[in-house]
């Protein structure tokens, strides 16, 4: 699963946002930061368009070890 | 008694009067006494019309002469019925004036069980208080994009079903795991604690709910044990309680890291919301194109100054100089240029990338964007007079045209 990357985007997102507007970089960085952040922006969206919900159920075997079923919706 | 006369006080001077005897009889009561509950068959209650209430409380061996005070009284949910059996909490006194020894009630509970739940409840809390497991430094933050999600709860109640949908709703792409147990009746403590110890053994899960929905208060009592109450403060995940009554705050709420009203609102504590996130990305998305392309056009700006100076001084030199110099000097004015424009045309690709993220994705349906030169979007017949070349921006990149003129 994704979700910690989704956090680690919206991070770097707000960071390279930060960084373009305070045009102190140079133009070549700049144009990198734009670039990533677009590409950044591209997969955050990307993984808040997955939508799978599982459902599951944690029980106890009969062996004491622990097991995780599907559950119907 | 054969003892010579006067009989002495503590000092042997001289006797005391009835008044400081009972005056030192009541002290020592109230400060050898601590505040208690007492168990006993309700006779002879009679409320004053000041409202305080007087009764008595008896068993086989012995009676005890009850006052309740106006402002205790009217917290009480009814007065006590004669004969009944009834816990009541207070202090030890004398009231020297009657010469009588007096419970001061301030708490009356009616039920046999009522009463021992809450001498428990007593218990269970201070322990869990001076063991600091109410503190709130102790409490953990929730994750903020979990992955798996925990819910302790019946597995046949509206709980469950509830944190479902608001989890489909709102944040669609976890995991939700059911942790089934018993959440009332006797055995529901013992099932509780083993559900909570099999949450712990469940490493990929990143927070936990423990739960169950509204009841009377004798259906939360589980909740109010101290071993389940211990289990949610050593869970190895931050554990959001929601144990469903407004106003009623059990134990498990207290040491839990995170309280709910009501099992919905603990599924929105757990997540996110998407469209919430999607919005924050769009916002990021405004800054990050102006941002650049503000970037770009001070860039541009520094270049064509570059330029025009280069120009100048080239204009200089070309005064005085050969063709050769005059050659050089055109060839750095459209360097310069094709810089800015390069520039330019990436910030116009990459924009173009952005406009791409649109929700609307609207190029995909098989629309184009017409622009010039400049970037400027052409939305009229009349941006388009016969013969204007500019730049068509379709789905997979963009193409030059040239316009023809109305049909």
């Amino acid at each position: 699963m994704s979700a910690p990357s989704l956090q680690e985007d919206l991070a770097r997102l707000d960071a390279i946002v930060r960084a373009l507007e305070a045009n102190d970089l140079d133009l070549d960085k700049a144009l990198a930061l734009f670039e990533e952040g677009v590409d950044r922006l591209r997969t955050a969206r990307e993984r808040l368009s997955v939508a799978e919900l599982r459902l599951t159920q944690l029980r106890e075997a009969a062996d004491g070890s622990v097991r995780v079923d599907d559950l119907a919706g | 008694m054969t003892s010579p006369l006067p009989l002495g006080g503590p000092a042997g001077e001289r006797p005391l009067t009835v008044t400081e005897l009972a005056t030192l009889a009541k002290e020592v009561l109230e400060s050898a006494v601590p505040p208690v509950w007492v168990v006993g068959e309700v006779s002879g209650f009679r409320k004053h019309a000041n409202g305080h209430w007087f009764f008595t409380l008896k068993d086989a061996g012995a009676k005890l002469n009850c006052v309740m005070w106006r402002a205790d009284a009217a917290r009480a949910s009814a007065p006590p019925q004669e004969g009944m059996q009834l816990f009541a909490r207070g202090s030890l006194s004398l009231y020297p004036p009657w010469g009588e020894t007096r419970f001061m009630v301030r708490d009356l509970l009616a039920t046999m069980e009522g009463g021992l739940q809450a001498a428990l409840l007593e218990r269970a809390r201070a322990s869990l208080e001076k063991d600091g497991l109410f503190a709130l430094e102790r409490k953990r933050p929730l994750p903020p994009f979990p992955r798996v999600i925990g819910v302790v709860t019946s597995p046949s109640g509206a709980v469950w079903r509830d944190i479902v949908a608001v989890v489909g709703r709102r944040w669609p792409s976890v995991e939700l795991v059911l942790i089934g147990a018993k959440v009332q009746g006797e055995d529901a403590p013992a099932d509780l604690r083993r559900a909570l110890a099999l949450a712990d053994r469940l490493e990929t899960l990143d927070v936990l709910i423990v739960g169950r929905g509204g009841g009377s208060k004798e259906d939360l009592w589980a909740f109010n044990d101290e071993g389940v109450a211990r289990a949610v403060a050593a869970s190895r995940v931050p554990v959001i309680s929601a144990v469903g009554h407004e106003g009623d705050v059990s134990l498990t709420d207290l040491v839990a890291d995170a309280r709910a009203a009501t099992p919905s609102a603990a599924a929105e504590k757990a997540v996110p919301d998407r469209v919430e996130l999607l919005h924050r990305l769009d916002v990021l998305r405004g800054s990050l194109a102006s941002g650049a392309t503000r970037r770009v056009a001070l860039v541009g700006e520094q270049l064509r100054h570059a330029a025009t100076r280069m120009a100048r001084s080239c204009e200089r030199i070309t005064d005085r100089g050969t063709g050769r110099l005059r050659d050089a000097r055109t060839r750095m004015g459209l360097a310069a240029e094709r810089m800015v424009e390069a520039r330019r045309a990436e910030v116009a690709r990459l924009a173009g990338q952005l406009d791409a993220l649109s929700p609307l994705r609207v190029l995909e349906r098989g629309y184009a964007v017409a622009r010039d030169a400049d970037g400027r979007v052409l939305r009229r017949t009349a941006d388009l007079p016969p013969g204007l070349g500019f730049r068509l921006r379709v789905v997979d990149g963009e193409v030059r045209a040239r316009s023809e003129g109305t049909p």
